[in-house]
């Protein structure tokens, strides 16, 4: 017997290991190696709240399976994250873009959860929302200095945020998972967080000397259906080649 | 610096301060790159108190640091070494005073 929000867990618990999976990419490729163990460190947070959720999940959905199940073991198809977190890695201004959007999100999100109906979820809400603000301040300080940094730092912010532009949308869809979250006392509606979330965005945007999210003519949809851009597979293929082809492992 | 060396050797270096509990000072820890203060915060937040080493981090820019020079050391430390006296070792302690 799956729970009404079980799939709201698992989209949670997907964009919080497929992003931790893109942050840890930075160990050795950023700028410093105390900016190596920054973005490690926040990758390692979101692991660990995927590890949570997914402990919940695996409950909820009534098949009792165990984190490596969920992280190893699904394909593709079965993935609920936003195409946002899946995004290759490009430069590092990029990346403090994504940053700052998912943890602001992060931030709202978990916020609201942590008053959810279903205690643990609202457990692992609370504990969140402290590492998320911290992310989320990390992402704004950065962007402060590479926005109102040199010509070429200011050049990569705008062309970053042009980059993110297309996936921002469907980080506020109201898809049927939230849906039946809500519908059930639980989860939250991602287009309630949109003015909070864009508000603290664009205030940082700001400071930085740089115009907001730019708009945008395509734009993303299906991550929490299952469907997702081709960087899914390759990233996904890293992450579970060994798992898979050593079922059973361990050390 | 050459003008080859690649621009994040320009980071400055910071020295970072721990306090472990309240009540006990702030120690030094090490030391790291940073482009200031704010970030130079964060970093030694994630590098050294990411196992709950601390409660308070203090970083200090390592050139405003004015450090004893080691062709002084004699100068400085030796004059000390003969003044046993400076040791409160000639008390009698009493026996019922505990704590010390």
């Amino acid at each position: 017997m799956s729970e009404a929000h079980a799939p709201l867990v698992a989209a949670l618990a997907d964009d919080a290991l497929i992003y931790a999976q893109r942050l840890g990419e930075w160990i050795s490729r950023a700028p410093q190696i105390e900016e190596d163990m920054a973005l490690g460190n926040i990758g390692l947070d979101l692991l660990g709240r995927a590890r949570s959720l997914y402990g919940l999940l695996g409950s909820l959905d009534g098949t009792g399976r165990g984190e490596d199940d969920y992280a190893y073991w699904r394909d593709e198809r079965e993935f609920r994250h936003v195409h946002l977190v899946e995004q290759p890695r490009h430069d590092f201004g990029f990346e403090i873009v994504r940053l700052l959007l998912v943890s602001s999100l992060d931030v709202e999100r978990c916020a609201a959860l942590a008053s959810s109906a279903d205690v643990e979820l609202a457990g692992v809400a609370s504990k969140a929302v402290t590492e998320s603000r911290y992310h989320r301040d990390h992402a704004r300080l950065w962007a402060l200095r590479l926005g109102d940094g040199t010509d070429e730092s200011h050049r990569r912010m705008v062309a970053a945020l042009e980059r993110v532009a297309p996936y921002v949308a469907e980080l506020f869809e109201d898809t049927a998972v939230e849906v039946a979250a809500v519908d059930a006392g639980v989860g939250v509606l991602p287009s309630t967080l949109r003015a909070g979330v864009l508000g603290f965005v664009e205030d940082v945007l700001a400071e930085a000397t740089l115009e907001g999210v730019p708009s945008s003519r395509r734009r993303s949809r299906g991550g929490r259906e299952g469907l997702h851009s081709e960087a899914c597979g390759y990233l996904l293929a890293e992450m579970q080649h060994l798992a898979r082809s050593h079922p059973g492992a361990t050390w | 610096m050459s003008a080859s060396a690649p621009e994040s050797d320009a980071w400055p270096l910071w020295e970072v301060f721990v306090r472990a509990k309240r009540g006990l000072s702030h120690t030094h820890v090490g030391s790291l790159h940073a482009p200031d203060a704010a970030l130079a915060l964060h970093n030694a937040r994630d590098l050294y108190t990411r196992r709950q080493e601390g409660v308070s981090i203090w970083v200090v820019p390592a050139s405003a640091i004015t450090a004893s020079s080691p062709e002084e050391r004699d100068a400085f430390f030796d004059p000390a070494g003969d003044k046993v006296y400076r040791h409160p070792t000639f008390y009698e302690v009493p026996e019922d005073v505990e704590y010390l």
